[in-house]
């Protein structure tokens, strides 16, 4: 019970570690763009070799360095991720939003779709939308975006709810204030923070559905260095050895998807009332 | 002018039982009116239908002869028992009184509003402070009716006693009508020109 | 209302010079100790109630939380809580809430509103000693047999607070704490309240009454503390507090008699200050129409006409 002074306080190493992960995020980002294509030309002299000091993560069997590749492929992937989950979160906002102040109709149509898109299998929806428009980039990020916003939604719908039979709501309505001057003043600052967690904790769902399905062969196309291509190419190889191929590319997807989750959890203790003096 | 219920009742499904039966009660402007009785007899409800927060069952709420308006600044209005509940907890108290076009220094004087309160948040303020702004932010030029849902129930007697002398005296000045509910009998014969005992025979159950 | 003082052994409670202050992040990184209780002090014996009055802010309810055990991660507390006479810890805290400490919430919402009333109380699977001390208790607090039956929505105001009070009583604790017990309700429904407060006391149980409904308190209560800004200002028995302000010590007691709709209705000017600002000595200095130089200093805690007080100018 006794908080004797610390050097340094909880917010401060929270925040801390969020902009450290958000500087490795980035970092591996801008080293995806900004590494050249030359870099992952085909070098048969260098083809399958296995993690050395020159090539931490191997060559695959056209004799690129994979930690090139697995970088590239990561930075396609956070792009992918950034896109489609800050599109779904939008989607999430605006049909909680409208769900929580419109019509009772209209709550029951929202309420309605979210129950649909929820039902579905997610994969089967994914496959199915991407398919649906086109394999390649603008399919995954279509497909992402429309699936991942309902759970965000559900809760932004019901936290507006919850603020909407507040007192200070009803003041301000006998003030004379309008429906859409109260959304905007008193209901949407609300949501901010569910919001930006929402939206963070959503990536590494973005992420994962984007790789598994071009490891699927539903996503991106082959020529494009993604991580689910990656993975998908050295499945192959598995058999014959050539074990690093799949096992750095994959441990390192699934490190920055903790690292996005992280992010999100560090981000909600800021924020979250609840835990905010602790 | 005049506010008044005509024979209102109320509950809030049908088939759920009565809370109000065929209830009248009229204020004038520059009265003062105390409602008393037992918890539970709806007297809160009966200001809250006043107010036009809650559509009446039946019977009609008049202010001036017409019904209320329904949309746009409303000339009655409702001083609640919590104020922390009845102010956004995210906006500094500045934001507060701006809202309603309050920011006024004259009336800031008039309720004891301190200028370094303005800047903090309402977490930062006591009960008695914090009811002062919602006093303050309800007292703008169109205002004929105040009502008052045990609005110093969770007071102390002291910040009690502070804030009735100073609604006391706007009320006085501007000659609105006043309609207050509280449990606390002295107090309404304190307050109240005119104090009605809502009870088992106007309740009709 | 007819009291008994069998007031005789030492206290039950006993609290010296508490202090709980609050860890708060302010803007930014800036951490600070945000004091919201100082230097309070209080002492209930068995057959007693002593009734904590004071405004919202003045740290009642925390009082009632530091002796439960249940303050949050970010409070500390310095000073002594000890029950009969054994100084207290939090894990003795945690051992004793519920069996020889109990809180008598505000509200019916502290039930679970999904369970019936009468094995909410019992406890699940209770022993059949444990249900007849239930309709025993329940008899005695004029519930009838088919209110264990009820959810709680379904009882009224009065038997909601009834059964929370039978479930101090069931608990067999002998020290119970009430926090604000009455506040909204009319006349007959809070004295018939606290008449049940004054039988447990009756019974030789020591109760803690937290109210700001200080005219209903002085009708029960046996002695009244009086708490302003997070410190005890004067305990005085609560005859003083009918008797009227000449017989009332600290000028805070004083206009809060002066203050009641049925006295003069007349406030003393000024706010109770906020805990991020207290002021140096006597926290009540700056509304104090007795105010000298001395009262910046040290204000002990000091015996009075059969009271404790905490001013140099009172006689």
């Amino acid at each position: 019970m006794k908080h004797k002074a610390f050097k340094i306080n909880r917010r401060t190493r929270t925040i801390a570690a969020a902009a450290m992960i958000a500087a490795v995020l980035a970092g591996i980002f801008l080293a995806g763009v900004l590494l050249g294509d030359e870099l992952v030309q085909a070098d048969f002299s260098q083809k399958g070799l296995q993690p050395s000091w020159e090539h931490p993560f191997g060559t695959d069997l056209l004799g690129r360095d994979m930690l090139v590749r697995t970088v590239k492929g990561l930075s396609i992937s956070i792009i992918v991720g950034t896109v489609a989950s800050s599109v779904s979160a939008v989607i999430a906002l605006i049909v909680g939003v409208a769900a929580a102040t419109g019509s009772t109709k209209l709550d029951h149509f929202m309420n309605w779709l979210i129950d649909l898109v929820m039902g579905i299998p997610h994969t089967v929806l994914l496959i199915l939308i991407a398919f649906a428009c086109g394999k390649g980039l603008k399919g995954v990020l279509i497909g992402v975006a429309v699936t991942h916003w309902t759970g965000l939604a559900r809760i932004i719908r019901s936290e507006v709810l919850q603020i909407r039979s507040q007192q200070y709501i009803e003041v301000s309505r006998k003030l004379g204030h309008s429906s859409w001057w109260i959304t905007g003043k008193h209901i949407l600052p609300h949501m901010v923070p569910q919001f930006l967690i929402g939206l963070i904790l959503m990536f590494p769902h973005a992420i994962m559905h984007e790789s598994s399905l071009t490891f699927l062969g539903f996503g991106l196309s082959p020529e494009q260095p993604a991580i689910g291509i990656i993975l998908s190419e050295s499945m192959k190889y598995l058999s014959t050895g050539a074990w690093w191929l799949a096992f750095f590319p994959g441990l390192m997807l699934v490190v920055i998807v903790l690292l996005f989750d992280r992010l999100g959890e560090n981000l909600k203790k800021i924020m979250d009332p609840y835990s905010a003096h602790e | 002018m005049r506010l008044e219920a005509k024979n209102v009742s109320f509950r809030y499904r049908e088939h759920s039982p009565w809370i109000l039966r065929e209830i009248s009660l009229s204020v004038e402007k520059g009265e003062r009116v105390g409602l008393v009785g037992p918890s539970g007899y709806g007297k809160s409800t009966l200001l809250r239908l006043m107010g036009g927060y809650l559509k009446p069952a039946s019977g009609e709420i008049l202010l001036d002869g017409k019904p209320l308006p329904q949309k746009g600044v409303c000339p009655v209005q409702l001083i609640y028992q919590h104020p922390e509940k009845a102010i956004n907890p995210r906006w500094k108290m500045k934001k507060v009184l701006e809202e309603s076009g309050m920011f006024r220094r004259e009336i800031m004087e008039a309720l004891g509003i301190e200028e370094e309160w303005l800047s903090r948040y309402p977490r930062e303020l006591s009960g008695g402070e914090l009811q002062r702004f919602c006093v303050a932010r309800s007292l703008f030029e169109g205002t004929q009716f105040l009502l008052a849902d045990e609005m110093s129930t969770m007071l102390d007697v002291i910040t009690q006693a502070q804030i009735w002398n100073l609604v006391l005296k706007e009320v006085e000045q501007r000659q609105l009508g006043l309609l207050m509910v509280t449990h606390n009998r002295a107090l309404a014969d304190r307050v109240c020109q005119r104090v009605v005992e809502l009870s088992v025979e106007t309740d009709g159950e | 209302m007819e009291r008994k003082s069998t007031a005789v052994a030492g206290p039950v409670l006993e609290v010296k010079n508490l202090s709980v202050s609050f860890r708060m992040y302010d803007r930014g990184l800036e951490q600070y100790d945000l004091k919201v209780i100082s230097n309070l002090n209080l002492d209930v014996r068995p057959g007693e109630i002593v009734a904590v009055a004071g405004s919202s802010g003045s740290g009642k309810s925390l009082l009632a939380h530091a002796v439960m055990g249940l303050l949050p991660e970010n409070a500390s507390v310095e000073g002594e809580i000890s029950y009969g006479g054994k100084l207290l810890e939090q894990k003795d805290m945690e051992r004793l809430r519920g069996k020889e400490f109990a809180l008598v919430p505000q509200s019916v919402t502290f039930l679970d509103p999904s369970m019936k009333v009468g094995p909410q109380v019992t406890g699940p699977r209770p022993s059949r000693e444990r249900r007849q001390r239930q309709r025993e208790v329940f008899d005695r607090f004029h519930l009838a047999e088919a209110v264990d039956r009820l959810y709680p929505f379904q009882l009224s105001g009065g038997m909601a607070r009834r059964v929370l009070v039978s479930t101090a009583v069931l608990s067999g604790a002998s020290l119970i704490l009430a926090d604000e017990p009455t506040p909204g309700m009319d006349l007959e429904m809070a004295l018939e309240a606290l008449q049940c407060f004054r039988e447990l006391a009756d019974e030789g149980r020591a109760v803690v009454l937290i109210t700001h409904d200080i005219d209903l308190a002085f009708q029960v209560a046996d002695r009244v503390a009086v708490f302003y800004a997070g410190t005890t200002v004067e305990t005085a028995p609560s005859g003083d507090f009918l008797r009227g302000p000449e017989a009332l010590r600290h000028p805070y007691s004083k206009a809060l008699w002066n203050a009641l709709p049925q006295n003069g209705f007349q406030p003393v000017p000024g706010f109770q200050p906020y805990a991020k600002a207290l002021p140096k000595g006597c926290l009540y200095a700056p509304r104090c129409p007795w105010r000298t130089e001395e009262c910046g200093g040290e204000i002990p805690m000091r015996e009075l006409r059969g009271g404790m007080v905490r001013c140099i100018h009172a006689t």
